[in-house]
């Protein structure tokens, strides 16, 4: 059972700066993770009096408050339109909308957990973390950041011209997910990330550039690069077997996963 | 710690404890419809409205309620009395169990989607677990009460 | 008005559907000791050595307990009628646990916080031991889950804890061998069922306290109030008329409840400290110590002459009980009873099993009790005989399906088919599935394809001359009637069901009877709500006592009208006389009679009890599908109808059929109680062991097509488990017809389809 010794609703970040370098402190994000663990906690931080719950648009970017909830993801028509609706998807199978409700995503982001939805769905963006010590950094960077003392602030995308697709398979369609994967053009940028391998979300490095141009290509060039690339990517992401999936079918979902979000992509489907 | 809170209506302060969930808290408060079915926040039962919006009582700490409005069902009876007669008339309320949980959630769904059609409402309430019914029911009831409220705002 | 077969509202709705407190934990006294269980780390292991000194120093704590503590006479937590069928083989506490999850010690306190607190500062030293896992090997395995000399099985079933049996039987009839070997198309196959959890909203919980006159309240969520008086009497080892169990509204059983999981721990403790008490389980404990559906491993053979007429079944039974054997012997029956039956031109079958212990959570009852295993197995075997033949596997079916008046094949509760639609099911459901003018396969061209499936069920109503049903009616001076009941509404609406019958047989409103559940001391016994039993056997008891009570309210009338008996009529609201209809009483005045200088007792209590098992029938279909490469199931349509007699309340059995249909998709698709090699169950939450969402169900369309059962209350038969059975054969073989793969080990999951398609492509 979680114990928990004292509360504080900070005033500032600053100070919820400071109380977090106690080892035993926590920050409070929505509490759904955090609740089912079995530790003693000495304080509790929370930060939702500082008003980080909300998305801002701005010509460049937008704000993303780590306090903002995954349902208000779920629902910003702005963040929706500019993702062509894959924030929704990437959410919408997340237990239910109470749930939805409570988590934050700065939970979600700081925990990097491997089942991340959306940690798989910002990683598919240019998208970067706010950290009230570290300063701003991108979030493919931060996700292989060892867990500190820091707080996570914002979550910043920057508004570059995207194309993206969201794809997740599950065993229930309120489960976990057995793999998700997000693939997207960043203005010129293939970027293509797999996540719930189960480890956690991994952008899929194109050495040998097999999508380079990806854009500029005849739709037979690129339905020939796509089939190429997601054998590829089924052959260099790492991937292993859990209670949903064994690592052979995980691989499998890679290829296939990856071949229909870049299908969809490319323009040549409008879904799955 | 102390705090003040509106609780289906009434303005309250209370002392609690800095480690107590909401569910907890809200049945030592008398409100008994709030049900735990779980331990990880998956079955919905323990559904509330916290500013309007439907949460779950058993993610929540108490504290964090602090300057808010929280309804619980002891706090809607007549909209579940409306509601509910659709769903006991489909014989889908069941074992009852999960109802509370349900029907705060469907009025939540209700206040927040204008017409929902099938799909939006297994959407909205797939975090509401069910073992009885089958959920056909269910769906069938709230297809029918709106229905009736469409032709109760016409009349 | 006329209450049976009309879609009654359910007497308790509005409590229900307005939150209010009336589930166990609601109601359990506000100073009740918090009482936990310290459990078991290992599968298969020895108490050296507890110590709870520190524990008992924690402040609040009220009490620890170990082995040597509880009373040292083995009992069963099986909620059966006498004679227990199960074996007696728990202790309360014993020095030997037996799996990951076995409880080690009882802890009762003030507060969760210092209970909590205690256990962990329970020391135990456990002298750990191999632990037996493998259903294949545990049976005559030198490692013995219960060695004690003292286990016993009450009635010779075969079992033998010297060989890990906990039962073993055969039955044949006729030469299988040789019909077999005449036949011209046979199949053998294996077929494998996994644990599944009941998975009630409402987890097991059990209030206690002392009244009075020294005896034990047991307030408690159950299906079997008068079966957990007498587990509860024996496994304090105290006289069962020392308890009185009271049932409040329970949220949802499935069988679960048929076994006593919580009751004994805050009874022991209540009992030992004179304080309330309360243990309210974890849905974490719910799923790894309670019991849920016994794994089995079932080896169909059958075979079919050219015309599709199947000669002969051969079904042997590999079923898991795990670490104790609640239900065991008996569940593994109907793998058999309820599948074999189905084919009625079966000149030879064989029937054996063998129900083996091993070091995990114990099984237990759960809705379809064996059935819905051995109906998957044989199923799926006659689905696969019916493509080798080249048949539609609903034509093989038809050819073969119990008639009426027809034999039930290995099935012995009642003489033949006495009420049956099977035929009528199977036609609706192909009208409803439009299945003769469709293909059973159909490539959609995007990558996914679909498929249809189809399968039969039956089930039984009652355990055959052993479930004894119980009905207590009165008239009460204002003409109101109370219906005293001991069977155990868990939501399915049993009240209700009961008040309909009721009302009918007194030509009285619904809202004129007061119906009354379930207080040992108060209600008329009755063995409980399991066994797909209460409809048919309760309803009948209360069909005996309503006509027995119009006699007493026709005596007492004519005696206020200075009559005779045979002289008056009554007609729900006066008896009067037959020549003279001004002559009359109402039943108001009768009532009031009743209770000045009155000799003739407007009470009535009645038993019924019968000596066959009517089967229920019905037919399910679906339609599925599936992405061809990622395995993706999609379950888009499913067809179910059903002959449980004359449904006494047709949205209520609407409801059990497609609440049960999915928890069957549930079952066939994703269920599947999993664990570590060392015993340790992994699915242990909700989160981890995924239950059906609203999202994952497609339509559910049901009809029924009903027969009329001569010995069921107004022709009623049973439908609770029934509606379960048909979803794991009937998705397996649309994914087959879909995919051309075949999944005989459940669940079905994507991976199992995905990966076969690629298996298959690679033959090519």
């Amino acid at each position: 059972m979680l114990k928990i010794k004292s509360y504080v609703k900070v005033n500032s970040i600053e100070e919820a700066y400071e109380l977090n370098q106690k080892k035993t402190a926590i920050v409070l994000g929505g509490m759904v993770w955090l609740k089912m663990g079995n530790r003693n906690i000495s304080t509790t931080i929370d930060l939702s009096g500082l008003g980080l719950a909300g998305i801002q648009e701005t010509d460049e970017e937008f704000v993303i408050g780590c306090m903002t909830t995954l349902r208000e993801l779920e629902t910003d028509k702005r963040l929706n339109e500019y993702t062509q609706g894959a924030v929704r998807e990437s959410v919408r199978h997340i237990v239910g909308v109470q749930f939805r409700n409570c988590a934050t995503v700065g939970g979600s982001i700081w925990g990097r957990y491997g089942f991340s939805d959306v940690l798989t769905m910002f990683l598919g963006m240019d998208t970067w973390v706010e950290l009230h010590n570290a300063g701003k950094i991108p979030l493919t960077e931060f996700v292989d950041r060892k867990k500190d003392n820091d707080i996570l602030v914002n979550i910043i995308v920057k508004k570059q011209p995207l194309r993206v697709c969201y794809m997740s398979q599950r065993n229930t369609k309120t489960d976990f997910p057995v793999l998700t994967c997000c693939v997207s053009l960043i203005g010129n940028e293939a970027r293509t990330v797999i996540g719930a391998r189960p480890a956690r979300a991994m952008v899929v490095e194109d050495q040998e550039d097999i999508l380079g141009n990806f854009d500029q290509k005849s739709e037979e060039a690129k339905k020939e690069v796509i089939q190429k690339f997601a054998d590829y990517a089924a052959e260099h992401v790492p991937t292993s077997g859990n209670m949903r999936g064994s690592k052979e079918y995980r691989t499998l979902l890679v290829k296939v996963l990856t071949r229909r979000a870049w299908e969809v992509v490319g323009g040549m489907k409008d879904e799955y | 710690m102390n705090i003040k809170f509106w609780l289906n209506g009434i303005q309250r302060q209370e002392e609690v404890d800095p480690g107590m969930l909401l569910i907890d808290f809200l049945r030592e408060k008398g409100c008994y419809s709030v049900k735990r079915g779980c331990e990880t926040a998956n079955c919905g039962l323990c559904t509330v409205l916290m500013d309007e919006k439907p949460i779950l009582s058993c993610s929540m700490l108490a504290v964090r309620i602090d300057g808010k409005k929280i309804v619980t069902l002891e706090g809607l009876q007549k909209e579940a009395e409306e509601f509910g007669t659709f769903l006991a008339n489909e014989g889908a309320e069941q074992c009852g169990f999960c109802n509370p949980g349900f029907i705060m959630n469907v009025i939540a769904m209700l206040r927040e989607l204008e017409e929902p059609d099938e799909e939006q409402i297994k959407e909205y309430l797939a975090g509401n677990l069910c073992r009885c019914s089958g959920f056909v029911s269910q769906t069938a009831s709230i297809l029918k009460y709106l229905n009736y409220k469409k032709t109760q705002e016409e009349a | 008005m006329k209450y049976v077969n009309q879609p009654v509202q359910k007497t308790d709705a509005m409590a229900l559907v307005t939150g209010k407190p009336v589930y166990t934990d609601d109601l359990a006294p506000k100073d009740s000791l918090i009482v936990k269980v310290l459990r078991s780390p290992h599968a298969n292991a020895w108490v050296d050595t507890i110590k709870t000194d520190t524990a008992k120093k924690v402040p609040g704590i009220v009490c620890v307990f170990t082995y040597e503590d509880v009373p040292q006479k083995r009992f069963t937590l099986a909620g059966q009628t006498a004679p227990e069928m199960s074996p007696d083989d728990r202790l309360i506490l014993d020095r030997h646990v037996r799996f990951v999850g076995d409880a080690v010690a009882i802890v009762a306190g003030e507060t969760e916080a210092a209970v909590d607190l205690a256990l962990k500062r329970i020391k135990v030293k456990y002298q750990v031991e191999t632990p037996v896992f493998d259903i294949h090997t545990a049976k005559d395995n030198p490692i013995l889950v219960h060695p004690e000399e003292d286990w016993k099985l009450k009635i010779p079933l075969g079992g033998d804890n010297k060989r890990n049996l906990c039962a073993t039987a055969r039955e044949e009839h006729g030469d299988v061998d040789k019909v077999l070997s005449e036949c011209a198309y046979t199949v053998e196959h294996t077929y494998h069922t996994r644990a599944n959890q009941q998975a009630m909203m409402e987890t097991f919980r059990t209030a206690c306290y002392m009244d009075h006159f020294g005896r034990l309240i047991v307030l408690s969520s159950t299906q079997i109030p008068f079966h957990i008086r007498r587990i509860v009497g024996r496994a304090l080892d105290i006289p069962a008329s020392k308890v009185r169990v009271i049932k409040p509204r329970i949220g949802g059983g499935f069988g679960a409840k048929q076994t006593s999981v919580s009751e004994i721990y805050p009874a022991f403790v209540t009992w030992k400290t004179g304080r309330p008490s309360k243990m309210i389980y974890s849905r974490y404990e719910s799923m790894i110590c309670s019991t849920p559906r016994h794994e089995m491993e079932i080896t169909v053979r059958a075979g079919a002459d050219e015309h599709g007429i199947i000669r002969a079944l051969d079904v042997y039974t590999l079923s898991n009980t795990g670490a104790y054997g609640e239900h065991s012997s008996t569940t593994v029956g109907l793998s058999g009873h309820k599948s074999i039956g189905l084919y009625r031109h079966t000149e030879a079958y064989r029937f054996c099993f063998d129900v083996v212990y091993t070091n995990v959570q114990a099984a237990g009852a759960y809705r379809g009790y064996g059935a819905t295993q051995g109906i998957f197995a044989v199923e799926s075997a006659v689905n696969e005989l019916a493509h080798k033949m080249g048949m539609d596997p609903a034509r093989m079916k038809e050819l073969n399906m119990p008639v009426e008046g027809g034999p039930l094949p290995g099935y012995p509760d009642v003489p033949y088919a006495q009420s049956c639609a099977m035929d009528r099911c199977m036609a609706r459901a192909k009208e409803m599935m439009n299945w003769d003018s469709r293909s059973l396969s159909q490539d959609m061209g995007n990558g996914k394809v679909r498929g249809l499936g189809v399968a039969m069920a039956m089930q039984g109503s009652s355990i055959a001359g052993v479930d004894v049903g119980g009905a207590d009616i009165k008239l009460n001076e204002d003409g109101s009637y109370t219906l005293a009941l001991g069977c155990t509404d868990m939501g399915t609406g049993c009240d209700t069901v009961m008040a309909q019958i009721a009302a009918d047989c007194l030509e009285t409103p619904m809202e004129n009877i007061v119906v009354f559940s379930v207080d040992t001391d108060i209600s008329p016994y009755d063995s409980g709500s399991y066994a797909s039993a209460t409809t048919y056997t309760t309803g009948m008891a209360v069909v005996k006592a309503c006509q027995e009570l119009r006699k007493k309210i026709c005596e007492l009338g004519a005696e206020m009208l200075q009559t005779e008996q045979e002289n008056v009529d009554f007609d729900g609201s006066y008896v009067f006389c037959a020549e003279d209809e001004n002559k009359k009483v109402s039943l108001e005045e009768i009532g009031l009679k009743s209770t000045f200088f009155n000799n003739i007792e407007l009470q009535v209590v009645k038993q019924h009890s019968s000596p066959l098992s009517p089967p229920p029938f019905m037919v399910g279909m679906v339609e599925v599908e599936v992405d061809k490469e990622t395995g993706n199931i999609d379950v888009l349509d499913y067809v179910a109808v059903v002959d449980c007699g004359t449904p006494i309340n047709p949205n209520l059995a609407r409801v059990q059929t497609e609440g049960g249909i999915v928890q069957g998709i549930g079952m066939a698709l994703f269920e599947d109680v999993q664990y570590t090699d060392k015993g340790k169950i992994r699915n242990n939450s909700f989160m981890q062991y995924k239950i059906p969402s609203r999202m994952d169900i497609g339509k559910i369309r049901v009809d029924f097509e009903s027969s009329y059962e001569e010995s069921g209350p107004f022709g009623a038969k049973s439908i609770g488990e029934l509606v379960i059975d048909t979803p794991c054969p009937a998705l397996a073989e649309a994914i087959y017809n879909a995919t051309g793969v075949r999944v005989r080990e459940l669940p079905i999951t994507p991976e199992k389809i995905a990966m076969g398609i690629l298996e298959k492509e690679m033959e090519k």
